[in-house]
């Protein structure tokens, strides 16, 4: 496997719009999103209309387009809020996707150099992971690095990267609980590496910065798991953490990477860690429930693709944990239906893979 | 929230093994951070030279005539001419951790300019949990500033004892011959401020440069096996101890971290050399990665000793088709369990824990 060129024509970047007035956010991305064409979903939720500045390629949903395309036939899938990204994916028609939740802006890098998130998900894309097979310097891949004494050779040339999960300075990723006790805490710490999750080790997936193979992951990306109280701020959500444990058991299966770390983007301070705790404990109890069945899945051999992955893991949501909480048998709902729009709207640039050997 | 507390010294709780087969003037350069500590000197090649140790520090040295005295014929299973004798310095000392160094590494600068006190580092990975059930996206969530990510069940936020700390190196990195004969001049200048524990089922190439472990908790999987003098393979001694410790640490419930803290690698060897002693464990990497990755310890060793016997029993029936040398290595690793264990009579035997099913 050999590095891939990956051209400006082949991303799409994503973005969920929350807030209607996109025009700071965007004047922000305009260096590193000017050449991309971008797809806008507007949260169906939301009343009024969205401020876009000028000078951007790009196209715009909202409620409207989300009704006609899909239409009546799913109950059970909601786009609304954080999930309205997912409609974006469904209608791209390209073969890497680019999506960042819209209070996030450009970091800058230990050496106060601006990061270009977008380059380094396409850079991490573009070349090998190595999951079967930890290697202590990190990628080696990246410029300055390689394998280290005793990484076997026949590892080496590694496997495709499915997804890759970029970090967040300022406001971390945290759940409610462990914001709310340590309200002051804010992410300062740049670490400079990108690496591959190792294959059979599963790890809460952000959708807060993310980009990934629409081929590969697709599929697997999609509104599942939504909370009774699920609100507009990350920390009343988790739709995000169950899609990635799908996404990374299907690219454990099917021989695909997953890697985490660079790119860095900045996070808006937003919301009141407090107050979301109050709502609702929901998505930390479920939490319990989520990561012991993610790590008992076992995929069958006949499950050469990531539809048939997700196939059979709704059968097993349905037999293991529909009957602890209706929130799972929704789920389950929302994963069989998306595969089925999926293949009547999404499978654009061509559907599912083949198993890769590692 | 309260000052960070200081990391506790563990003066009377640690030695620090260091083989050599030349004077040890680079400890002048540790000094600061090695002098309150007991030093254990293994002394390789001609035992009729005299090794200078810097005045001021506390230290016992053996030599090959040592050994061949304290062990008797079990003495055949520790190495000659090779760094792998290090390992009798883990069998002689009589304290709860060991750091060891080797004598061509020297104190880092961390990107601030500041000197990196590397065994300060070991100990506060050693001294927290790990967390090998679930990867944490900011990794060590137990690090100053650093905390768990939103999805990380609660459950596994306890974590499980950390058995080894394996550091890491800037400017002459660990690269294999082949790899150092292609990249002569490459260097690694990345300090990538992290920490984490490398996920349960997942083996790594351990560097015995740089390495801190609990003695009490998984000493005896520390053999570094039969290289140099009389044996068909070099440059393979902490490989072989670190896939061992990696399978054993799995079966028990104790973790392994990799990352800081870094030293200073100052000496290139010999490339040539390198693959002279290397080119057998290329070869026979690619069959001993797949066998690690397949043993199972049955539940009946509940001791680090006991899973040591038993890899030794599968070594020998699996690898020693191989080569003969796998033959003599499953005899070695039987010897010294023997011999640590009359050494160290009284030694406490980690419990085995049992972490999610997976």
């Amino acid at each position: 496997m050999s590095q891939t060129n990956i051209g400006d024509d082949e991303v799409d970047i994503v973005i969920g719009a929350l807030h209607a007035d996109l025009t700071s956010f965007l004047n922000e991305w305009r260096p590193l999103f000017s050449r991309f064409h971008l797809i806008i979903v507007k949260d169906p939720d939301l009343k009024e209309e969205l401020k876009i500045p000028e000078g951007f390629n790009l196209h715009v949903y909202t409620k409207s387009d989300i009704d006609r395309v899909v239409g009546l036939s799913s109950t059970a899938i909601n786009f609304s809020g954080y999930s309205c990204r997912y409609f974006g994916y469904l209608v791209s028609r390209k073969k890497y996707i680019f999506s960042v939740d819209d209070d996030c802006i450009p970091a800058k890098d230990n050496k106060g150099l601006s990061v270009d998130a977008v380059d380094q998900h396409i850079t991490n894309l573009a070349t090998p992971a190595t999951p079967f097979f930890f290697n202590t310097l990190y990628d080696p891949f990246c410029k300055g690095a390689d394998f280290v004494r005793g990484y076997p050779f026949s590892l080496r040339s590694g496997v495709t990267c499915a997804l890759s999960c970029g970090l967040w300075l300022n406001l971390a990723d945290h759940d409610a609980p462990t914001q709310a006790l340590k309200p002051g805490h804010r992410n300062s710490r740049y670490v400079d590496a990108v690496l591959t999750v190792p294959a059979g080790a599963l790890m809460p997936v952000s959708g807060v910065n993310i980009a990934f193979n629409r081929e590969l992951a697709g599929p697997a990306l999609f509104p599942g798991l939504r909370l009774a109280a699920e609100g507009k701020l990350r920390w009343e959500t988790v739709e995000d953490i169950w899609c990635g444990l799908c996404v990374k058991v299907i690219c454990d299966h099917l021989g695909h990477g997953v890697k985490t770390g660079l790119p860095y983007v900045w996070r808006n301070d937003r919301g009141n860690a407090i107050e979301s705790l109050k709502k609702e404990w929901e998505g930390v109890k479920l939490m319990e429930e989520v990561v012991p069945f993610f790590q008992s899945v076992r995929l069958s051999q006949a499950a050469v693709t990531t539809e048939d992955c997700m196939l059979e893991i709704v059968a097993l949501v349905k037999e293991r944990l529909a009957a602890l909480d209706p929130v799972f048998a929704r789920a389950a709902q929302a994963m069989a239906d998306w595969i089925k729009l999926w293949k009547a709207v999404g499978s654009g640039s061509g559907s599912g893979s083949s198993p890769s050997n590692g | 929230m309260a000052g960070t507390p200081a990391t506790p010294l563990l003066k009377d709780e640690l030695d620090i093994v260091i083989p050599t087969i030349r004077n040890l003037d680079f400890l002048e350069m540790w000094r600061p951070f090695f002098q309150q500590y007991h030093l254990i000197i293994v002394q390789d090649g001609d035992p009729s030279k005299t090794i200078r140790v810097p005045d001021g520090f506390d230290y016992e040295l053996y030599n090959r005539n040592d050994i061949n005295r304290i062990l008797g014929p079990k003495a055949s299973c520790i190495s000659f001419k090779d760094s792998a004798c290090r390992c009798f310095g883990y069998m002689v000392s009589k304290k709860k951790y060991i750091y060891t160094i080797d004598d061509d590494c020297f104190v880092a600068k961390d990107p601030s300019g500041k000197d990196i006190n590397a065994l300060e580092q070991h100990i506060k990975n050693l001294l927290t949990p790990s967390t090998p059930f679930f990867f944490n996206t900011l990794y060590d969530p137990y690090r100053d500033g650093a905390d768990f990510v939103r999805g990380y069940p609660f459950s596994l936020r306890e974590g499980v004892p950390t058995a080894v700390s394996h550091g890491l190196w800037l400017n002459i990195p660990d690269y294999d011959a082949p790899t150092q004969l292609v990249k002569p001049r490459e260097r690694n200048t990345r300090y990538v401020d992290a920490v984490m524990t490398i996920p349960k089922g997942t083996l790594f190439p351990m560097c015995g440069m740089n390495l801190g472990f609990n003695r009490e908790l998984i000493g005896p999987a520390m053999y570094f096996g039969l290289m140099g003098d009389g044996q068909p393979i070099g440059r393979y001694d902490d490989m072989w101890a670190g896939w061992c410790t990696k399978l054993i640490c799995d079966h028990m419930g104790l973790g392994i971290k990799t990352g800081l803290p870094y030293i200073w690698h100052s000496k290139a060897s010999n490339p040539f050399v390198n693959l002279k002693k290397e080119y057998k464990g290329i070869y026979w990497q690619e069959e001993l990665i797949p066998f690690f990755q397949s043993v199972i310890l049955p539940k009946e060793c509940t001791t680090v000793q006991k899973c040591y016997i038993e890899l030794s029993k599968q070594v020998r029936a699996k690898l020693g088709k191989i080569d003969e040398y796998f033959i003599k290595l499953a005899d070695a690793m039987v010897t010294w369990i023997e011999a640590w264990d009359e050494l160290n009579p009284s030694g406490a035997s980690a419990e085995v824990r049992n972490g999610p099913a997976k």
